[in-house]
């Protein structure tokens, strides 16, 4: 049986672009407009972000952060739960560049307004540099390292209040220090009368309504049950917002007959494919205490890739190391003597790389690592490579190189070892989590939406997520995301009163 | 009584694990299973046919070293092993690298989630961060407005590296 319920505005998806629609547009409900947000993965409470890997993945992530591309050499890693991703991910917080934003060519959509919508959620989310004092050695060695090269790091700043350094931000902080749109803009457009339901699974939109599954709660699993009883719904709504993310959009986009043809929708994905690179040091450092992301390195321009420090938990660093056997144990068996970089490849938005729908409607993202993609992994791993021996590094473990850990004294042939032909997808372990496009904004024949996140010929439709995106936006996106998610959210307040 | 996705080619998985993860040789009962219920519940959240490929290619690894004359992958010495799973990872066929790429993916979940193996290899993090070092214990970082905060710069002599 299917129930029906009606509101105004339905919000698909509480992360970053979700949860800035729902606060922004949050002032509405005091005028008698109905506003629901569907989030589709459960809500934990405080207590239940334990810090353990074994636990939290499962919880936090879709596919528990194995869902793959369709040759299932690259792991895409997205939240599923209240908050989204804003709940998985470090808080570093940049700015868009301008000329990637020009680049773009989107008829209305200006940098200096990007920026100062951007500028406004910093501060709603307590940006701010972190102080030396908390800084632990696997950032200072990453800052030491380009220095003695010549390259210039730069920090980050990052959306926390009360970090006590667990590192342990990406499996949800333990202290509720990170300022995601969990913290700050769902309570907040809660608290003015906007409705959030959990476990809400929205299967596809038709005219004007969206058709959900509530799920009950996994019996022993994380967060509250859901605050709707499980079951099947029809939600009638004015508008629909969707943003459910570069995937979950457009996957719910193509399953649903309305949108389905939209041209262009599921093209232009891309996603920043990553390595984590490790290197081995002759003494224990500060890694796994202290924020795991303090500094980047910034190299887009130049080279096509963008280096940050991070630091990963051991099932997740054991998996991206490549190989097996004794020399990968004793690699883990050193891991407070690990120091490591994160590696991203500025990818461009090609047909190939897209995001269509299986027979049972699940997302499945098409990757194809191009030319320019695997020259510019090469070329990070090559320069990272020499931060770390720069740092003082005894060994580095590079997985475009075989064998894949690199002495010292061959550093001086970094450039025979690391290579383009050792680049094997499927034996290395690539994985992205700024996951771009599918449904982008663009000029009226080129685009899926108009820079207001307006879905053309479907006027009670608009998307406010990552899939706006035409290009990759070559640093973190989740900044970008809210500030185009406001600009939607004002098209709306817009579009309402007239 | 429930039957597992590992039950037909436990024998081959367990040989694998002992090549990919060397610590796993000397898990006892206990041990397995802590490490393969791990396996199972992640297996669990897959689609049958992702199970049905996995139990697959088990099997092929289990007969492949049939075919050249040196017995089943179960029975090999360690060294063999490693010589027929390192062909697995550098194969010129997608489908097998990935295929290994999978497995050797399981069996470290399996190994290197458990809070004892983290202990074990040194990972110490922990929900209060800098206060578990207590020599190292700084204050907690609060939100401050970018503007005002000078952003701190590292001298090059500043590394313990």
């Amino acid at each position: 049986m299917t129930t029906t319920r009606e509101y105004d505005i339905v919000i698909v998806g509480s992360g970053a672009g979700g949860g800035t629609v729902a606060q922004a547009l949050a002032p509405m409900v005091a005028q008698g407009v109905r506003i629901l947000v569907l989030e589709q993965g459960p809500r934990l409470d405080d207590h239940e972000f334990t810090g353990r890997e074994d636990e939290m993945a499962p919880s936090l992530y879709e596919d528990g952060g194995g869902f793959l591309t369709a040759d299932g050499t690259m792991t895409l890693a997205f939240g599923r739960l209240y908050g989204g991703s804003t709940v998985v991910y470090t808080g570093t917080s940049l700015v868009a560049p301008e000329h990637v934003i020009r680049s773009w060519c989107v008829p209305g959509l200006e940098h200096a307004d990007l920026q100062r919508r951007s500028e406004k959620y910093m501060a709603q989310n307590q940006v701010h540099y972190l102080p030396r004092v908390l800084l632990n050695e696997n950032n200072k060695l990453f800052f030491n390292g380009c220095h003695r090269l010549g390259f210039r790091a730069e920090q980050f700043p990052l959306n926390l209040d009360g970090c006590k350094g667990s590192s342990l931000c990406n499996l949800g902080c333990p202290n509720a220090a990170k300022m995601g749109t969990h913290r700050v803009q769902l309570p907040e457009a809660e608290r003015q009368g906007v409705e959030v339901v959990s476990r809400a699974e929205v299967l596809r939109l038709e005219e004007r309504a969206a058709f959900v599954r509530v799920h009950e709660k996994t019996p022993g699993g994380k967060g509250r049950p859901s605050e709707w009883a499980p079951g099947e719904y029809e939600v009638k709504a004015r508008m629909i917002i969707s943003c459910g993310g570069s995937v979950g959009t457009s996957a719910l986009l193509l399953r649903s007959p309305v949108t389905a043809g939209l041209s262009g929708l599921g093209a232009g994905f891309t996603c920043h494919p990553a390595h984590i690179l490790v290197a081995e040091h002759d003494h224990e450092i500060t890694n796994d205490v202290g924020h795991p992301k303090s500094y980047y390195l910034d190299r887009a321009t130049e080279e096509g890739f963008v280096l940050e420090t991070c630091m990963y938990f051991p099932f997740t660093t054991a998996k991206n190391l490549t190989g097996f056997g004794a020399e990968h144990s004793a690699l883990m068996h050193a891991y407070r003597r690990l120091q490591m970089i994160h590696v991203l490849a500025c990818d461009k938005a090609v047909p190939e790389n897209r995001i269509t729908v299986d027979r049972s409607g699940k997302a499945v993202v098409h990757y194809t690592f191009t030319n320019a993609v695997v020259k510019s992994m090469v070329a990070a791993t090559r320069t990272s490579a020499r931060i770390f021996f720069a740092a003082g590094a005894r060994r580095v473990h590079a997985p475009s190189a075989d064998p894949p850990l690199i002495d010292r004294q061959s550093a001086y042939r970094l450039d025979d070892l690391i290579t383009e032909a050792h680049f094997l997808p499927g034996r290395i372990s690539v994985s992205a989590a700024h996951l771009m496009g599918g449904c982008a904004m663009g000029a009226d024949s080129a685009g899926v939406t108009d820079s207001r996140g307006r879905v053309r010929d479907v006027p009670w439709l608009r998307v406010a997520d990552s899939s706006l995106f035409p290009d990759s936006l070559e640093i973190n996106p989740y900044l970008t995301i809210m500030a185009l998610a406001d600009r939607v959210a004002e098209g709306v307040q817009i579009d309402w009163r007239h | 009584m429930t039957v597992t996705v590992l039950e037909p080619v436990r024998a081959t998985f367990r040989a694998v694990a002992a090549t990919v993860v060397p610590e796993t040789h000397a898990l006892d009962t206990d041990g397995w299973a802590t490490l393969e219920s791990a396996v199972e519940r992640a297996l669990a959240a897959r689609p049958e046919r992702v199970r049905a490929q996995l139990v697959t290619f088990l099997r092929l690894i289990e007969y492949l070293p049939i075919a050249r004359v040196v017995g089943r992958f179960s029975r090999l010495d360690a060294s063999r092993r490693t010589l027929v799973l390192r062909r697995l990872e550098k194969s010129p066929i997608l489908l097998i690298r990935r295929g290994f790429w999978g497995l050797r993916t399981l069996v470290m979940l399996g190994y290197y989630t458990q809070p004892e193996v983290q202990a074990a290899i040194g990972y110490r993090a922990h929900p209060d961060g800098w206060a578990t070092r207590r020599r190292l214990a700084p204050p907690e970082s609060r939100g401050t407005p970018l503007i005002t905060l000078e952003v701190p710069r590292l001298p090059d002599d500043s590394t313990t590296g």
